[in-house]
């Protein structure tokens, strides 16, 4: 039908009209702007980037030359490196196992319907709403060396001895928890919200022939709710990972990777070596160690696109 | 639920059920409330560790925030945030709704592909990429222009509010464009005159999500931006009213209170929205 009236206004219009008509050429023409950006302004970083990795450039430097795997060797010689490497994985999996649990509770307890359940939902969304760099700054208020409010809370309450004073971004691992805490404070409004919209998503015959048939909570939770869920569960955590493994926003604010480098992960040590250190063959070469994760979350999202679009 | 359960296992679960909800609220929102109460409590009162810290021990004070808006130039950060935010959400829309309609209505295997591959560069993060992009606005001549931003924030916008558009268009039945076809429109006549005027509803979460985008964005900001007059807000507050060596947490913490509030509430009417566009299709 489509075709047979385009035919017909292309046998009196001009060519403006015939381009107007012609999908194969408009398609294209839509697409191309939105494309050319994406390529002008990921694509072409993004390959800057592996070949500042492989030069030595600075940010002063006019010239650079090739260097091959140099910066590799340098930036992996460091122990600062296999520091923030390390921290970079205990920061995701330990902050991404807890907003898993975290999310999946507060997700069940929101599925039910309550009164006043839009401002509970609009409370417990704003750390992901709010902008995290904000956030970040009430946290370091609530971790204040002096006058933190958690310590004088504990102390109240006698859960801290009257001469116990944690310097929560002070001390290694206690510095370690803390930027854990604030990521997973962070990430759990936004893995609540996709595992609500699955819940909901489950019809509720389901469960009520499940009910029928003599199946407690627990009994329709483990093998009803989680199978069901599975799929988009991996959303959320793709999304967590993703959002986690590259984040540099909390620790930067929070303790700057010190105490002594000790919270230090690859994109804040990147920052420091490639932006604050003007070293950006070094900094290209650390923030590279990103990209497998992204890779791989990349796989698993096409994997999972191309079963919905099975099923 | 089909089963009756006596009364006490009833509160028992109400209980519990109000339990956990109070507790994910304390932990979740407790940073705002404590933002808030900084806000307007008095530096003596703020310093004062003997006395309770969640009671005005003295009488709430306007003078942080009269701190904030005279002495440093937050109100400037403001404007900048909200000029960048305009320039992007109208580069984010010229680009995105053509690019989403086309995805949406093309055929073939390649349409679905190419879609999900522009959604993916949305998760290229600015880690990444921030370095290069630190020499090539040093090229440009960019450094500490808004321009900068304006450039470069809708390499993320457009990938995702493509998706998200995409989604819109992809329910619009076909009919209507065709029936408009039949009645002399041409194909792209027919989406201008049509599919446009229903579509407001994505176009205007498309126009949100860019916008708080923009507000949340710090690695950027922090790279290319080095003066205090050129930042936004949420590069501003943390790097600029930091670095003295006094803290100001009154005025910080209203600066931070300000500038999330609006855009939390405004995000919250969308957020169902955005979870349809993050969760790819894995609800059906």
């Amino acid at each position: 039908m489509t075709t047979a009236t385009a035919n017909t206004f292309t046998a009196k219009a001009g060519w403006r009209t015939r381009l107007a008509d012609n999908e194969r050429l408009l398609w294209p023409l839509m697409l191309a702007p939105a494309i050319l950006y994406i390529v002008l302004l990921v694509g072409f970083p993004f390959f800057l980037s592996l070949f500042y990795s492989v030069s030595d450039v600075t940010v002063g430097s006019r010239s650079m030359s090739f260097v091959g795997l140099e910066n590799f060797r340098r930036v992996v010689a460091t122990d600062t490196f296999w520091t923030a490497l390390k921290n970079t994985l205990i920061f995701t999996i330990v902050s991404q196992v807890f907003v898993l649990v975290f999310a999946n509770i507060l997700a069940m307890s929101l599925s039910a319907d309550f009164r006043g359940k839009w401002l509970v939902r609009l409370l417990i969304l704003l750390p992901w709403v709010a902008p995290i760099s904000l956030g970040a700054i009430g946290w370091l208020w609530i971790y204040d060396s002096i006058y933190s409010v958690i310590n004088w809370t504990g102390q109240a309450l006698r859960l801290l001895g009257p001469n116990e004073w944690p310097i929560w971004l002070g001390q290694p691992t206690l510095a370690m928890v803390s930027i854990i805490i604030v990521q997973i404070w962070r990430i759990v409004p936004l893995a609540t919200v996709i595992l609500l919209a699955g819940l909901t998503s489950i019809p509720q015959d389901i469960h009520d022939a499940a009910a029928v048939d003599g199946a407690g909570f627990w009994r329709r939770t483990l093998q009803i709710t989680f199978p069901l869920l599975l799929p988009i569960t991996l959303v959320a955590v793709l999304f967590g990972i993703i959002f986690t493994f590259t984040d540099m926003i909390v620790v930067f604010l929070l303790t700057r990777g010190g105490p002594y480098d000790q919270t230090q992960v690859l994109a804040t040590w990147a920052f420091f070596t490639g932006i604050q250190g003007g070293d950006l063959a070094g900094g290209a070469a650390v923030s590279l160690f990103l990209f497998p994760v992204l890779v791989a979350v990349a796989i698993v999202f096409l994997l999972l696109a191309r079963r919905s679009e099975v099923t | 639920m089909t089963r009756r359960p006596f009364k006490l296992v009833r509160i028992a679960r109400a209980g519990g059920h109000a339990g956990i909800l109070v507790f994910f609220i304390t932990f979740l929102a407790f940073p705002f409330y404590w933002m808030l109460m900084t806000t307007f409590k008095t530096t003596i009162d703020l310093h004062d560790v003997s006395k309770n810290p969640f009671l005005f021990n003295e009488p709430p004070t306007l003078e942080h925030l009269a701190v904030l808006f005279q002495d440093t130039q937050y109100l400037q950060w403001l404007i900048n945030t909200g000029a960048v935010g305009i320039a992007v959400v109208l580069i984010t829309l010229a680009l995105a709704v053509p690019a989403g309609y086309a995805l949406a209505r093309m055929t073939g295997p390649w349409a679905q592909t190419l879609g999900i591959a522009i959604f993916l560069t949305y998760l290229v993060p600015p880690t990444i990429l921030f370095i290069p992009f630190a020499r090539i606005i040093a090229t440009l001549g960019l450094q500490d222009s808004l321009w900068s931003l304006v450039l470069v924030y809708p390499s993320f916008t457009v990938p995702f509010c493509t998706w998200l558009l995409m989604g819109f268009f992809k329910a619009i039945p076909r009919d209507l464009e065709d029936a408009a076809m039949i009645d002399g429109l041409s194909r792209f006549g027919a989406f201008v005159k049509v599919v446009m005027p229903i579509s407001l509803a994505g176009v205007l979460t498309s126009i949100i999500f860019a916008f708080t985008l923009v507000t949340q964005e710090f690695v950027y900001g922090v790279t290319f931006i080095t003066s205090a007059s050129s930042y936004t807000v949420s590069v501003g507050v943390p790097t600029f009213l930091v670095r003295g060596d006094v803290y100001f947490w009154g005025s910080m913490m209203g600066a931070c209170l300000i500038a999330s509030v609006p855009i939390a509430i405004i995000y919250n009417f969308f957020v169902d929205r955005f979870v349809a566009g993050f969760t790819v299709g894995a609800v059906k």
